[in-house]
This record gives structure tokens, C-alpha cells and sequence, in this order.
């Protein structure tokens, strides 16, 4: 019997109904249109490329921020290009960060081939590994929706909780791609000048 | 305040840039509001590292590797920091497609870049990329300065730093190898 894996836009809508203020980075491909098709944001900031970079993006947005709560929502793929960022971030020890890994254990953009999460590589076992506060994976939309209750309580420093989700390619939902405009209304949200 | 103090404070202060440089780039840096850093460690930076981390005021992150300075410099930007990373020369290829980022949405980038390969260098495993670290950056659309004395490379940085953070520019300085003297080890 195979494990039981979730729709990864009913898990994506949990987490971001329940953001609570909570700013959000997404990581490129599908992730990022889950995060869109759940309402697009002033406090969404959506990559579209630099790939590995979702999670540290998440981590200097934190360190800025540190009244802010951020959750970075990203897929296996994309955490793969940066595994060392998980050495990282444990060690900057934000306790405002939260990284969501959507793990479908395949590269969904470019032909569902399948990545390291399918053959072995759990990233809750690497984040526990590398120190964070929490880590854990989920398999079913309940224990998402204990998630979303869980991440309302302080942390003691940075988690991280991979949602195993169903490997299929759901209609885009496509997040603006101008980086700049994304940017400007992101720092307006926050009070910032926009250059 | 006692006489000797008095009489310091009102005396002008003249600063061997060529060897009190780390400390006037930290007070630059600090002038034009970084309060972020992120670095892989290089001997040339250790001093400007220490200034750094000893400052309550600034957070700093060590990284495995260099790309990841410029995702977490882009994410401080957008929470209202402003950040600056430190690599050495080897770094900057590994940089190159997280560099992306910056360029294509703008964020204010700013990297100070100690040079390997091209001034008494005595491992020529230093020298390719050390070849390639002006042209690698500016290929992808960064600006990269060069200085060559202290004195010049606290101006380029103190210049570079307006460009990042008051022009939304991507800018590498390169502290040239010569300035920094040939390694002891």
C-alpha cells in the first residue's frame, strides 16, 4: 500500500487562511501558483526563478522583520538546489520562519522526473538534523489543519514541515512576473519606500 | 573627559587607509545604514567579519556557500534592511544564476569581493576563476568597480553602497589582491 499523500491547493489554503499576518515567499513553479490561486497578495512575495532561493529569501525578510511571523512555501526541487540553506538558516536560528516544503517527490515543470525525495531524502530528517525547532511531515489534510493551529504558537526557532502532496500538474495560476512591481507593493504593505 | 581625552577628541584624524581600511569600510558601510551582513569567511574580510559580528546592531550570517548571501540580502531589502555580503573571488561564480534575482527585480545589491588568482598567488587553482570574477557578474548585469588602495576602495564602496541603496543597483566591488598583500600561510 502506498502512503497516503494531499491535494497540495486545499493544503496550501489551510496554511494561508490561517496566516494570521503572517508574510509569505513562495518558491518558483507550482508553488508559487498555489500560494496565487489561494488570492493573490500585497504580502505574497513569488519567485519566478533563483532557484534555492525561496526559503533564504524567507530568512532575510525574517531577520528584518523580526515582529513578523514568514512562511516560506516551496517544493522539494526547489529546497534541493539549496540544501545547505537549511545549515544556515538553523544556525541564524530565526524564530519567526517557517518553511513548507510541498514535497510531489518529482520535478513537476519539467516532466515529473523524479527527485531525491522519492528516492530517499526526507528534508524533515535533514532540518532535524540541521537543528530546527520542529520538524515534521505530514501526509493528510488533518494533520495540515493541526498544522496551521501549531504555527500560531511561538517557536523556539526556525521550523520546517514537509506536506507530502499529490504528483500532478493542476492548472497555472500565474503570480505576476514583474519582480519590481512585486517588490514595490510587498515593501508598501510594509511601509517601506519604493524606489 | 580627561585632558589627554579633550585634546584627542579635537585633533583631526588621520587614518592609514592602506592599512586601516577594514575599519573605515565598516564605518561607511555602518554610515549608509547596513545593518545586515553575510559572508563567506576570506582572511582579506576577517577584519571587517569581526567589526561586524561585534556589533549588537548589525545581524550577521555565516553561509555554506555564497548565492545564498544574495537571496537573504534580497529578503532583508524587502523587510526594510539593508545588507551587505562578503565573498571572496571564488565565490562570485557560484553566485551567478541566484544573481538573477537582484537584476530581474531590482533589489538593491551590494558585494564586496576580496580578489584570489591575480596578484602573487602562489595555488593556480585560484587563478581561473579569479580571471573570470569581473567578467562573470558583469555578464549577468551587475556593475563591478575594482579598487586597487584603500583609500579608492573606501570611496568606490561608499559610492557603490548610495548606487545599491538609494538607486536599486546590483554592484560588486573588487578589493584587488595586491592591496591585501600575498598570503601567509
Amino acid at each position: 500500500m502506498t502512503a497516503p499523500t494531499m491535494d497540495r491547493r486545499a493544503a496550501v489554503k489551510k496554511l494561508l487562511d490561517a496566516r494570521d499576518g503572517a508574510l509569505v515567499v513562495t518558491g518558483l513553479g507550482s508553488p508559487s501558483y498555489d500560494v496565487h490561486a489561494a488570492g493573490d497578495r500585497d504580502d505574497n512575495y513569488y519567485l519566478w526563478g533563483a532557484m534555492g532561493g525561496a526559503a533564504l529569501v524567507g530568512l532575510g525578510l525574517a531577520q528584518a522583520r523580526p515582529d513578523k511571523r514568514v512562511m516560506v512555501i516551496t517544493g522539494d526541487g526547489e529546497q534541493l538546489m539549496a540544501f545547505g540553506a537549511l545549515a544556515t538558516i538553523s544556525i541564524a536560528g530565526p524564530k519567526n520562519l517557517d518553511v513548507i516544503v510541498l514535497d510531489n517527490q518529482h520535478y513537476g515543470e519539467t516532466g515529473m522526473q523524479q527527485s531525491h525525495t522519492g528516492r530517499g531524502i526526507g528534508f524533515e530528517r535533514i532540518a532535524a538534523a540541521c537543528g530546527f525547532a520542529e520538524a515534521a511531515e505530514l501526509r493528510t489534510l488533518e494533520e495540515v489543519d493541526e498544522l496551521a493551529l501549531r504555527l500560531k504558537a511561538p517557536a523556539a526557532g526556525p521550523r520546517l514541515f514537509v506536506l507530502k502532496i499529490k504528483a500532478e500538474n493542476l492548472p497555472r495560476s500565474l503570480p505576476p512576473r514583474d519582480a519590481v512591481h512585486v517588490k514595490n507593493r510587498f515593501r508598501a504593505h510594509l511601509g517601506l519606500a519604493t524606489c | 573627559m580627561s585632558i589627554a581625552e579633550v585634546i584627542s577628541a579635537h585633533e583631526p584624524k588621520v587614518r592609514d587607509l592602506a592599512a586601516e581600511w577594514p575599519r573605515a569600510l565598516y564605518e561607511t558601510l555602518r554610515s549608509a545604514g547596513v545593518s545586515h551582513m553575510s559572508y563567506v569567511p576570506d582572511a582579506g574580510h576577517s577584519t571587517l567579519i569581526r567589526l561586524f559580528s561585534e556589533d549588537a546592531d548589525v545581524v550577521t550570517n555565516v553561509l555554506t556557500t555564497e548565492e545564498e548571501g544574495v537571496a537573504i540580502a534580497a529578503g532583508s531589502w524587502l523587510g526594510g534592511k539593508r545588507s551587505v555580503v562578503l565573498m571572496q573571488s571564488s565565490g562570485v561564480g557560484n553566485c551567478i544564476n541566484m544573481l538573477s534575482l537582484p537584476v530581474q527585480a531590482r533589489f538593491p545589491l551590494l558585494m564586496l569581493v576580496t580578489m584570489r588568482g591575480e596578484w602573487a598567488e602562489f595555488n593556480p587553482w585560484q587563478v581561473p576563476m579569479g580571471q573570470a570574477t569581473e567578467a562573470a557578474p558583469k555578464a549577468i548585469g551587475i556593475t563591478v568597480l575594482r579598487a586597487e588602495t584603500g583609500a579608492d576602495l573606501v570611496d568606490a564602496v561608499g559610492q557603490a553602497a548610495t548606487m545599491a541603496y538609494e538607486a536599486d543597483q546590483q554592484v560588486a566591488v573588487l578589493i584587488g589582491q595586491r592591496l591585501l598583500g600575498k598570503k601567509k600561510w
